[in-house]
């Protein structure tokens, strides 16, 4: 009892220093009411009540619930979009850790913190879509459908959520203060991020090969044998760009706050954003060419001058053309600005060929066609709302855009 | 970098290990799969087909199914087309004959019990089995509800529970497999219809008599047996008066099985799980040795200075 009592002032002072930012929970309480979190809290309170009916009532109460197409905004944008766009993580690991580009050190933990993050809140979108999310771990434990694509991207999203974890590790080890575990979670960093390279190739393209079953479904302009290729491949300038954005985004929230991001890297952000840019454009490039490969593949040209085609030609030229020339330009004229605006851009333009390939043009010959219901993009509203709140907490208390104190310059 | 060779190679090592394991998993699923020789299967013959819905009407009631919005004797029900849904396993719906003066056609639309099918090969808890009497069943047990079977499906026939919160099933034809088919009766749809429109036996048989029809009335039938090669060929079979892609048929699904169409992305995964490995592994000696080459430079330098 006594040495409880000697210890408890520590204790207090840990979780202070390591939750509530060294405030006392009062002063912390008060900081919270910021027009920022007030409009989160806000969006929250509204998703609420449709979080309770999802899950009381089904998904017919949130979702079109419709028979012929059974996938709406939850997997469009909670998995088909969400996964590429977490890509960030293994490209820009692999790119430090196996390629030896050592200036990109400091958007390591911040990109391996958003592909976690993304892989997580994926899984949290599933868990809203399955229709038993409780038996989510049936296809690793209870009954193995060794022949479905599907069975590939769960095994590797949740492995790969568990790399990223331990990739993670460091930081969250350098937070609770534990030196011991955080050198064994360092020394299995070059294995972890081989293995989380290999899972991201295989289920980024697994995630386009799901839509080789729906060939009749899917129109002809996106159903190709490609299709595997064409997500692998986007995922690296969706991985690119999201770096780009992540560092655009924190740079601004944790303006002035030195204790959180090093000054040093935050005014080294633009030349790393020039080499981030000019990296995406090649790959756009590449996915440009490649794109017009799957069309000569299926030799689908007369389809071009439909309105789908019409639909095809802007998705190729506006969103992905574009941002190449765009990064390039930005390359040339040393603009980290323009490079950054592509970042988000070619974000925006991963988003719509992913809704374009999973709800727009898929089921396109159907006459009559719901995409979502409004309760289900309020729920996604709300979910990722609520990851940019986890988001920032971490970023708020860990070692991510900053090194920290005890360990600084120690890899 | 505080990494030695030790850690690395172990570390590889655990990596290459787990891609031995997904490798088994997965080469199971790229077997070739021919078909049950003795399967069993329906021949409807569209041209006995009069829109009586009396087959819906077994349906129904053999799958103790709620009834239904229109009436089984309402003929307003073929203003719409309908699908099947969590509520009617099979749909009867009506086209126009497209020779002038026909009477119109009624076709009748259910699980076609792929001999290879998309919602098996798409399953990630492998909830669908062709069982060897040709029906495909469906394993509510182990159903996770992704509905990838749902999109899968190239004839739209798998319905979802979406308004079950607790137990949300998917719905379909099941060929009354349990109630009948395995006590040795023959589906409810099939015994129910007044007018012998449909046929059960076995799928070779079938594929025979639907022959022997459209040879001996070329006049009456179209030369063509859909489901004998459609994607890769169902135990439903249909004969009729009039080409198929006017009666609501997809006539574009190639005669492929499906399973064949993701066979090539899946058997790529053993690939990658090993040369992934090698070739990263090998990107990152060629950065350690720089690192390495650096810092020698560096002293030879310092030598020099000094």
């Amino acid at each position: 009892m006594a040495e409880y009592a000697e210890r408890r002032p520590a204790i207090q002072s840990w979780v202070r220093e390591r939750i509530f930012l060294g405030l006392s929970i009062k002063e912390y309480l008060r900081g919270l009411i910021k027009p920022f979190n007030i409009v989160a809290a806000i969006i929250i309170l509204i998703g609420l009540p449709f979080v309770v009916m999802r899950f009381t009532q089904g998904l017919g109460a949130v979702t079109h619930a419709s028979q012929d197409q059974p996938w709406g905004l939850f997997l469009g944008w909670g998995l088909f979009t969400g996964v590429p766009l977490a890509a960030t993580g293994y490209i820009m690991a692999s790119a430090v850790y196996l390629f030896g580009l050592k200036d990109y050190h400091s958007l390591v933990r911040p990109a391996v913190l958003t592909g976690f993050i993304g892989y997580l809140f994926a899984v949290i979108f599933l868990l809203f879509d399955l229709g038993r999310p409780w038996r989510l771990p049936y296809p690793m434990t209870v009954s193995f459908g060794t022949t479905s694509v599907l069975f590939l991207v769960g095994w590797h999203v949740a492995l790969y959520l568990s790399t990223q974890f331990v990739e993670f590790c460091p930081a969250v080890f350098e937070w609770i203060g534990s030196d011991r575990f955080r050198r064994w979670a360092l020394g299995v960093t070059i294995g972890a991020t081989i293995f989380g390279v290999i899972l991201s190739t295989l289920h980024q393209s697994a995630l386009g090969a799901l839509f080789l079953l729906a060939p009749g479904k899917l129109h002809p302009l996106w159903y190709s044998e490609y299709i595997p290729v064409f997500f692998f491949i986007s995922s690296i300038f969706a991985g690119l760009s999201m770096a780009i954005a992540e560092s655009t985004v924190s740079r601004r929230a944790l303006r002035g706050r030195t204790d959180r991001m090093d000054p040093v890297r935050a005014a080294n952000f633009d030349r790393l954003t020039i080499g981030l840019g000019r990296a995406a454009a090649l790959v756009l490039l590449t996915y440009f060419c490649l794109k017009w490969v799957g069309v000569a593949h299926g030799n689908h040209w007369d389809l071009l001058n439909t309105s789908w085609g019409h639909w095809f030609l802007a998705e190729v030229f506006g969103f992905v053309l574009a941002p190449c020339f765009l990064f390039a330009y930005g390359v040339r004229n040393r603009s980290a600005r323009l490079i950054r605006f592509t970042a988000f851009f070619t974000i925006l333009g991963v988003a719509v060929n992913r809704l374009t390939v999973s709800m727009i043009a898929l089921n396109w010959k159907l006459p009559h066609r719901e995409f979502f219901h409004f309760r289900e993009l309020i729920l996604v509203i709300t979910i990722i709302t609520v990851e940019i709140l986890v988001y920032r907490w971490i970023v708020n208390r860990l070692p991510v855009h900053r090194e920290h104190p005890d360990y600084g310059g120690a890899h | 970098m505080g990494i030695d060779r030790r850690k690395f190679l172990k570390a590889v090592a655990a990596a290459g290990g787990a891609g031995l394991v997904g490798k088994s998993k997965l080469a199971r699923g790229v077997e070739h799969f021919t078909g049950y020789p003795d399967r069993l299967g329906v021949l409807t013959d569209l041209t006995r087909c009069v829109g009586c819905r009396t087959c819906e009407a077994a349906c129904n009631e053999v799958n103790k199914l709620p009834p239904p919005k229109i009436p089984f004797d309402d003929q307003s029900v073929f203003e719409k087309t309908r699908r099947t849904s969590e509520r009617a396993y099979t749909v009867v719906n009506r086209y126009p004959n497209p020779k002038p003066g026909g009477p119109p056609i009624y076709v009748k639309h259910q699980c076609r019990h792929c001999d290879e099918p998309a919602c098996a090969s798409a399953c990630l808890v492998a909830a669908f089995t062709k069982t060897p009497e040709g029906a495909v069943s469906y394993n509510e047990g182990v159903c996770v509800g992704c509905r990838y079977c749902m999109t899968a499906c190239p004839f739209y026939v798998p319905a979802y529970e979406y308004n079950d919160p607790f137990s949300p099933e998917i719905k379909k034809c099941t060929m009354c497999y349990d109630t009948r088919i395995s006590k040795g009766g023959i589906p409810a749809c099939v015994e129910a219809c007044p007018m012998e429109a449909m046929t059960f036996g076995k799928r070779s048989d079938l594929i025979r008599v639907a022959r022997k029809r459209i040879l001996e009335h070329p006049d009456k039938y179209t030369d063509h047996i859909y489901g004998e090669n459609e994607v890769g060929g169902t135990s439903w079979l249909y004969i009729s008066g009039v080409p198929f892609e006017k009666l609501g048929f997809a006539t574009d699904l190639g005669t492929k099985p499906y399973p064949e169409l993701t066979r090539g992305f899946l058997s790529m995964v053993p690939g990658v799980l090993v040369i992934w490995p090698a070739l990263l592994g090998g990107f990152y000696m060629f950065t350690q040795h720089r690192e390495l080459m650096d810092e020698e430079e560096e002293e030879i330098i310092e030598e020099k200075e000094n």
